[in-house]
């Protein structure tokens, strides 16, 4: 399962798969659905996209453009073309209720009110990113929307999204931890055997075409130019040479506007903590996995350079908060299995000294880019601890723009969410899903899903029962971010 | 001890009586695909040895797979499986199902092709039609649904008892003052019959008989045959390898519509379903194969693999192998907790090699070689011919809604910590982290 070494080519790679823009403070997300299918065809077919290229500095303006699969067919597309992308792009994050339930998009949280995306709201066709700065992204925009944009799409929402000095609403940094990718291909990929947990991350598990961890190639449309004569503009797909690869380059993109009850959330930290604003500082860390400032809670090289090999039960950062459940930091073995013996024993699911391994899966598969942004005012501590919560809404609320992107959306996206982040039953635990983002709904057998425990070593894990909820899903899908030649085929389909 | 059992009953369904039979078992459903245990038809919940049950129509929807070989397809007529996971002995579960859903079953079965109506003996029709599986898992010997009843209600109890211990700020006790707080208060719920634990039941002599002849046997007949088998090992490499490389594969994703069916009825539960039904490739070195893989892996679930775990795996409950038609196909059933795409992860990062033992025996499976390496090591590929050949269950019954098979575990962990009157310094930290 060895691979030939490929470097990422750049020049065909859409920015934001490299860069998260950080040096645009400014951000609008727009949604789009297209009226005009050939006004939309060559409006794209000149959009200026920013590629990853980074000689001659930053660019001052950054656009980025995805589709969702009803975009594809609207651009024209056709059927069987689209229907070579993933099961889960195809079908689209609201696309059944089997699907949402998983996501735990269900209770508040159900499609059916979302403000954009799902079933009543319809799924936009293409999302536009704008970034820029602060002064200059309006008069940017007004520049791109010009009247043939008019007349190729119908613009339904705008998503202005920031910075927020780094931190996410409730007061955290945020973006600290990334998969780091393997753009030259260097390292071979771990193929089955990986044991210890490392950030870095094949480029086939973020970009389509490349190899990814397992040594493979994720599905995506191949095309074939005696057929298609358009797809001749498509670079041959790596593994079958004779097909031209719609996905290479490209990434899939999934966007989650997530509500954020920042009052909520530390209103039920200061009643927990019994108003001890230390107290409630520890809670909100333990629920986060880090400090404020970012550091993470057991000791650690630098920020990132750490795994939960020494903190088995979680008494220094619980097993349930947030971080640790989005990326366990485990390897393919439990640590400590060294050697082809071990290893065997292992493999046959021996010789397991705890009889708790193997309860989290293997990270280095369920990887994920993230790239959100976050919107709304900021609230400071001291009025969140007065205003009413559930307040904010519609216009004043906050929360993050989520943005993760992917060469898989059902082993990255959607098992993070499901598996770990939304699981009751996560590394074993009970009755609580993920601090910030759980649902709270509760399981079958009458099972609550709205604690949170802080493991003690020689004691019982202290609880905090009757958790809200924090944050809200109001809107979604999932977008397929292409290359830029990929861009030129779209532009260019005409059925 | 005592043991579990499975129950499988096949019968071949009426033609064109199948959307009847569907609408029938889907009225016996809470939610799409699982049962609502007090359903009029068969009251699963009635049955106090009962952990998980199914009605499944196992349909060939990948026949036509086999003509990749150049070989014509049998025919196979859609067939309706009952599966039941038991405690105790099969006999008289059956007799007791007869007796408490006689009705609802002789409606349902009545969609058969060989139910006679006026037939009286349900039992003994029942009987005539039960299946042998070629290798069974059971998460837990001598784990019984009673047991799990009784040891989910104690640690219900001692969860309420920790409520004002587990609140954030309050200094915990000392762990062994904490056990023996609760030690005491369990032993007064037990005084009073607000708890039960019931000891386990002697372990039948037949049964313990059985097994350890079982545990000997094997291995003896294994070395009896040895001499011959390291005769035929080269024949049989070089004909695996050539078949290995030979073998078509057929890893096309499923139908956008198929794969929506089986969708529909995953994850209401934390625990979810799992039918699996194929062709095994033609030829003698395939099915000598897959017996001696389905073999190996019932001596091992057997005698090694019935304390919580399947090799790495920890969170299947029951599962089946079963060779049916004349041993030319191949259904797997099994119940295990977490999503699809879970359980399916599972599979390839951690026990490709036990699956490509089996299922590279079976038509359009992945490309294996040397029988254990390839094969599920191919994610996309793999996942797509799993998910072809999937069936959807039509009611799916579990006796314990909302637990995992680690929770089981955990739960009993704290049992025995509390029926323990001293534990040592080292046991009573473990059993208070469970807490
Ligand atoms: C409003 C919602 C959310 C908030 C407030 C939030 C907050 C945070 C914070 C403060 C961090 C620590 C910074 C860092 O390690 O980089 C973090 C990390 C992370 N979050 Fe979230 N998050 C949210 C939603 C999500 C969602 C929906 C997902 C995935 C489905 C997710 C996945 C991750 C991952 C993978 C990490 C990195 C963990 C690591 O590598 O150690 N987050 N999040």
């Amino acid at each position: 399962m060895t691979a030939p070494r490929q470097p990422v080519d750049f020049t065909d790679v859409q920015g934001l798969v490299r860069f998260g823009h950080s040096h645009l403070p400014s951000s609008v997300f727009h949604l789009l659905w297209v009226k005009d299918a050939s006004a939309a065809r060559a409006w794209l077919g000149s959009a200026p996209v920013t590629s990853a290229v980074s000689e001659g500095g930053r660019p001052e303006q950054v656009l980025q453009v995805a589709f969702s699969a009803a975009g594809l067919l609207a651009l024209g597309l056709e059927e069987g073309t689209v229907g070579g992308f993933s099961a889960a792009f195809t079908a689209g994050m609201a696309g059944d209720s089997n699907r949402s339930r998983r996501l735990g998009d269900t209770g508040p949280n159900d499609p059916g009110q979302w403000r954009w995306g799902g079933v009543e709201a319809g799924v936009p066709h293409v999302l536009l990113m704008l970034y820029a700065t602060q002064a200059r992204i309006v008069s940017w925009q007004e520049d791109l929307f010009n009247a043939s944009f008019a007349q190729a799409f119908e613009h339904r929402f705008a998503l202005p999204g920031g910075l927020g000095d780094g931190r996410e609403h409730f007061g955290f940094m945020d973006g600290i931890s990334q998969p780091a990718l393997d753009w030259q291909g260097e390292s071979p990929p771990g193929g089955h055997w990986r044991d210890a947990y490392t950030h870095r991350l094949a480029a086939g598990d973020i970009l389509l075409g490349y190899v990814n961890e397992y040594g493979l190639y994720t599905d995506r449309p191949l095309l074939d130019p005696a057929r298609q004569p358009a797809a001749a503009v498509l670079p041959p797909a790596a593994e079958q040479p004779q097909f031209r690869d719609l996905g290479r380059n490209g990434s899939y993109l999934v966007l989650r506007q997530l509500r954020q009850d920042v009052p909520a959330f530390w209103q039920c930290l200061d009643r927990a903590a019994g108003g001890d604003p230390a107290r409630r500082e520890q809670l909100a860390q333990a629920m986060v996995g880090r400090k404020r400032d970012g550091e993470p809670l057991l000791q650690a090289a630098d920020r990132n350079a750490f795994t939960y090999d020494s903190d088995p039960a979680g008494q220094c950062c619980p097993l349930g908060a947030h971080v640790r459940r989005a990326n366990p930091r485990t390897g393919d073995f439990p640590p400590g299995t060294s050697g082809p013996f071990k290893r065997l024993l292992r493999t046959l699911g021996l010789g397991s000294p705890s009889g708790r391994d193997d309860l989290i899966a293997s990270t280095r598969f369920h990887r994920l880019l993230r790239r959100g942004r976050v919107y709304g005012d900021t609230i400071d501590l001291a009025r969140a601890l007065l205003e009413t919560p559930g307040d904010a809404d519609g216009d004043d609320e906050r929360g993050l723009l989520f943005v993760c992107l992917g060469a898989d959306i059902a082993r990255q996206f959607e098992f993070v969410q499901n598996a770990w982040l939304n699981s009751a039953k996560f590394a074993a635990l009970r009755d609580e899903s993920d601090p910030l983002l759980g649902n709270r709904q509760p399981l079958p057998g009458a099972l609550h899903s709205d604690q949170f425990s802080l493991p003690r070593a020689g004691a019982p894990a202290q609880r905090i029962a009757g958790l809200p909820q924090f944050v809200q899903v109001r809107g979604g899908e999932y977008f397929f971010l292409p290359g830029l030649r990929a861009l030129k085929f779209i532009a260019g389909s005409e059925r | 001890m005592t043991p579990q059992a499975t129950v499988m009953i096949a019968a071949p369904v009426s033609s064109g009586r199948e959307s009847q039979l569907v609408a029938l078992l889907a009225s016996m459903n809470r939610h799409p695909g699982e049962a609502d245990p007090a359903n009029s038809s068969v009251p699963f919940g009635q049955f106090c040895q009962l952990h998980m049950a199914r009605f499944s129509v196992l349909h060939a929807r990948t026949n036509d797979d086999i003509r990749a070989h150049g070989v014509r397809p049998r025919p196979w007529q859609p067939t309706l499986v009952f599966i039941a996971d038991i405690d105790g002995d099969p006999d008289l579960f059956l007799a007791e199902l007869c007796v408490r859903a006689g009705h609802g079953l002789r409606q349902i079965f009545s969609h058969c092709r060989d139910f006679d109506a006026s037939c009286d003996d349900l039992l003994a029709w029942l009987h005539q039609r039960k299946q042998r599986p070629a290798a069974s898992y059971v998460n837990w010997r001598g784990r019984t649904v009673q047991q799990i009843h009784e040891e989910a209600a104690l640690v219900h109890f001692v969860r309420q008892q920790l409520g004002a211990v587990a609140a954030p700020g309050q200094v915990p006790p000392e762990p062994r003052a904490l056990h023996r707080q609760l030690r005491r208060a369990m032993l007064a719920e037990l005084a009073d019959l607000r708890l039960r634990l019931s000891p386990p039941a002697p372990t039948p002599a037949g049964w313990w008989l059985g097994n350890l002849c079982h545990l000997l046997l094997i291995p003896l007949l294994g070395l009896l045959l040895l001499p011959v088998l390291v005769l035929l090992a080269p024949f049989y490499l070089w004909r695996l390898r050539h078949l290995e490389r030979t073998d078509p594969e057929n890893t096309r994703p499923p139908a956008p519509s198929h794969l929506q069916a089986l969708l529909a009825v995953e994850d209401f539960e934390v625990t979810n379903h799992f039918n699996v039904f194929g062709q095994v490739k033609p030829g003698l070195l395939r099915l000598a194969t897959i017996k001696a893989g389905l073999l190996l892996l019932d001596y091992s679930a057997r005698h090694i693999y019935h304390r919580g775990y399947l090799t790495r795996i920890r969170t299947i409950h029951f599962a089946r192998w079963v060779l049916m038609d004349g041993n030319t196909r191949v259904y797997f059933a099994s119940n295990y907790d977490g999503s699809a795409d879970t359980y399916m992860d599972d599979f390839i990062n951690k026990v490709a090699w036990g699956l490509n033992l089996v299922f590279s025996n079976g038509v359009g499976y992945p490309r294996t070689r040397f029988l254990l390496k390839g094969g599920a090591e191919y994610e996309a590929k793999y996942k797509h011919t799993l998910r072809r050949n999937q069936l959807p269950s039509a009611c799916w019954y579990k006796a314990y809604p909302g637990l995992t098979a680690v929770d089981l575990d955990n739960h009993h962990r704290i049992r025995r910590g509390l029926e323990n009157p001293a534990p040592s310094e080292r046991e009573l930290r473990e059993w208070v982290s469970l807490l």
